[in-house]
């Protein structure tokens, strides 16, 4: 019987591999399933979930409750499919890269690095904060938060290099198409904000810190924590009448404000956070950075990889099914750019 | 409460307490002519930068973005390559008002003595920013030439620092020139309003305090040994990881913890237990200091202070500070509390920049005259965080008042390139470590 069985689970695994290999080398749309990306002599990982491609109504319609001029006039976009990641970027993942935790790993394991580890090295890590950043609120299982949008641009690269996978932010278009999550409504559980604590946390219901990322139920993709928490950065430059030129002009693909290194303020993040009243938490809701995110910074010049005052803020990552050539990567200015003078 | 209500009390007491010296001593009579000179209002302050790096680029940015008509004139760095970025950061951030930014050519002065140069410029104000080591020297003569001074913390490195930095203190209330201390903690209103509380007893009598500032570390060595002119200029670029112009981590960070407990408790320990070492940051790069530090203070009363410091990545880290009451306990950096009767209050007010604040107070006591002197428990918190690190470094408890008695110094018998530090490495690149047990400190 035990041998049966045994002999069963051989075949099954056998099977499977022949079959589907590992889900995260999907080359097809049909083919994008839920999978689990192991960051390398770590024991950490991360799972991501498919978001189908197609189209969406962006921005809220002018009668929804709370709404705010920026967020119209509505227009269509076309999504491509991707995977997102479940849950937002934990600190967990967030200090290997930050704190150098996989390079110190190595060292002590006497492991040596492959190629992709090699490339991973290669990508700059921010410099150590002065300060705790979690400000006491907890680490493990809890989003990272604090970081700069450029700190989380060049997270996804060296994680893109560590794992062999092209991760990066989402487009806000694809923020807000995966939060909606096929819903047309305020919140991707309906309009009423009354059954909000099923789904997010929020500045009532948060005991005034973040909570462990999973907790609350997921939306209709299986994302969880897309309203509230930490508010999640994306790759927009904020534009207050962005969508003006998009609207009126069919179905527009890969919608997106790319920012350029001497804007820094204001760029967009989305989602709310514990730190929230509920309407900031609409799925159309679109939050701009500013200067003040890093007031408590008491150096000049002020650090490219801290938001000091930001500890509502974090981010969570996107792996598009078709991965950018250069030249699309450079014209949507969608990888980080480090200034020269950096390293002061 | 706001938090102008709580500075214009504590102005009003301190207020007191300076008259009240300064009549006993005949001094009010003879007050100098700088308590007068800002009457108006309206007329100019020139500042002088004494270290260029990022804290002092940005204080000086704080102190111009004060009211009033204050312009940064002259400054002075060992290095001319950091107070070239430093102006040319400044310069960009005031590219809309470049008349406050006006450092002209003679007034940039560069070496071990720039700071004396700079004095002697015709400056009002003088920012000291470089590491601390320096800063006993730098204030002294600072309060010498009657300079009202902004000083970072800590204010020394070292027990003979501390008492230079004590006797200039009690010369510039005389002379009554306001001096600031980088503790922005006592600028920052949930911090005022929540001790204020503690004082008026919401907790009860403390019965003890703990405070941490466990973190995983600060910048990396900036300058490779193959690169360095000479030893000095190594220790110099690499200033964190040297003693003589540090004071280890327990005195350059963990300082505004401990000093919110002093503050709380109105007093300074008299006696220090402490352990600790250098577990993971051994390479010899990291020159002498500890990375972690666990010290017991203990108050005249008995009340002891427990306190925390560590440098080590992907551990529990926490910059906090907590009080223990008979009737409740307080978590002083959220600025919060709980009683046993279950009553829970959280500050919900306004929260300004405190390194802002912290310079339009000196400012705004610049341009009236008030008395305004935060050198003296500055210098006392400095020296609490020294008290920690001897007991540390030795194993055995110290009390104030020996320490006090020391005339151990760190730092350099002279200063220029060639000149050699206290401590040098081996022949390997390594430092004498601290060693517990073993390691005299007085």
């Amino acid at each position: 019987m035990q041998a049966k069985t045994a002999l069963l689970a051989i075949l099954c695994c056998a099977t499977s591999v022949a079959v589907a290999a590992d889900p995260a080398d999907a080359k097809t749309e049909k083919e994008m399933k839920p999978y689990t990306e192991k960051i390398a002599n770590t024991d950490v990982s991360f799972d991501m979930v498919p978001i189908p491609g197609g189209e969406f109504v962006m921005g809220s319609p002018a009668d929804e409750k709370n709404r705010e001029e920026d967020e119209g006039p509505q227009f269509k976009v076309k999504i491509e499919p991707f995977w997102m990641g479940k849950h937002e970027v934990t600190w967990n993942e967030y200090d290997i890269w930050s704190f150098n935790l996989d390079i110190q790993r190595r060292k002590l394991m006497r492991v040596k690095a492959d190629d992709k580890e090699k490339a991973a090295d290669a990508v700059t890590r921010p410099t150590k904060p002065y300060t705790d950043m979690t400000f006491d609120m907890g680490h493990d299982g809890y989003p990272a938060i604090c970081m700069t949008q450029l700190a989380a641009k060049t997270y996804c690269k060296w994680l893109s290099e560590k794992t062999g996978h092209y991760y990066r932010l989402p487009t806000e278009a694809e923020w807000e198409y995966a939060c909606r999550a096929g819903t047309k409504t305020a919140y991707s559980f309906g309009d009423n904000p009354a059954k909000m604590d099923d789904y997010a946390w929020h500045y009532a219901n948060c005991n005034d810190t973040y909570q462990k990322v999973g907790q609350k139920k997921p939306n209709p993709f299986g994302l969880y924590d897309m309203h509230g928490n930490v508010s999640e950065w994306v790759l927009d430059q904020y534009i207050p009448d962005a969508y003006k030129k998009w609207s009126g002009k069919g179905t527009v693909q890969f919608p997106i404000s790319p920012t350029t290194p001497e804007k820094l303020y204001p760029r967009v993040v989305r989602g709310g956070s514990w730190d929230d009243d509920p309407e900031a938490l609409r799925s159309a809701n679109r939050i701009a950075s500013s200067a003040d995110w890093k007031i408590q910074d008491p150096q000049i010049p002020q650090s490219i990889w801290y938001h000091t005052d930001a500890i509502f803020v974090g981010f969570r990552v996107v792996r598009p099914l078709k991965v950018p050539t250069a030249e699309e990567r450079k014209k949507y200015n969608l990888d980080p750019v480090i200034p020269a003078d950096e390293g002061r | 409460m706001t938090q102008s209500n709580n500075q214009s009390s504590s102005r009003r007491d301190f207020l007191k307490v300076t008259t009240a010296t300064a009549v006993g001593t005949g001094i009010l009579s003879s007050l100098g002519s700088s308590a007068h000179v800002y009457a108006g209002g309206d007329d100019k302050i020139k500042v002088g930068l004494v270290g260029c790096g990022g804290r002092g680029t940005g204080a000086a940015s704080q102190a111009l973005s004060t009211k009033g008509n204050i312009k940064l004139e002259a400054m002075a760095d060992a290095y001319r390559d950091r107070m070239d970025k430093s102006l040319s950061n400044l310069q960009k951030q005031f590219s809309g008002e470049p008349e406050k930014v006006d450092v002209a050519e003679e007034k940039k002065f560069v070496g071990f003595d720039a700071y004396q140069k700079l004095l002697d410029s015709g400056i009002d104000v003088v920012i000291l920013a470089t590491p601390p080591g320096f800063r006993p020297i730098h204030f002294g003569a600072a309060v010498e030439k009657g300079k009202h001074i902004f000083m970072e913390k800590p204010v020394a490195t070292d027990v003979t620092g501390v008492k230079k930095v004590l006797e200039a203190a009690e010369k510039a209330k005389k002379k009554n020139l306001a001096v600031g201390v980088g503790l922005q903690r006592h600028h920052q209103a949930p911090y005022i309003e929540t001790i204020n509380r503690l004082k008026d007893g919401a907790i009860g009598d403390i019965t003890s305090l703990r405070c941490y500032w466990n973190s995983g570390g600060v910048w990396e060595p900036r300058l490779a040994r193959e690169d360095a002119k000479s030893e000095m200029d190594y220790q110099m670029r690499n200033w964190y990881y040297y003693n003589w112009l540090c004071g280890d981590h327990i005195n350059e960070q963990h300082i505004h913890n401990i000093d919110v407990c002093n503050w709380v408790k109105d007093a300074f320990p008299v006696k220090a237990y402490g352990m600790g070492g250098r577990q993971v940051r051994t390479d010899k790069k990291y020159g002498e200091i500890y990375d972690h530090f666990a010290v017991e203070f203990v108050y005249e009363d008995g009340t002891r202070m427990y306190s925390q410091c560590r440098h080590i990545r992907n551990c529990w880290n926490s910059v906090t500070e907590h009080a223990q009451g008979t009737k409740g306990f307080c978590d002083i950096s959220g600025a919060k509390y709980e009683t046993t009767g279950g009553y829970k209050w959280k500050y919900r007010g306004p929260k300004k920049n405190p390194y802002q604040v912290e310079h339009d107070d000196l400012f705004e006591a610049i341009y009236k005259g008030t008395p305004y002197n935060e050198a003296e428990y500055g210098a006392k918190s400095t020296m609490t965080s020294i008290l920690g690190r001897l007991a540390t470094y030795s194993g055995k408890p110290v009390t104030w008042d020996e320490a006090m008695a020391s005339e151990v110094s760190l730092m350099p018998k002279e200063f220029s390139w060639e000149a050699k530090p206290v401590t040098v490495p081996d022949e390997n690149g390594f430092y004498p470590i601290p060693m517990p047990g073993i390691t005299k400190v007085l």
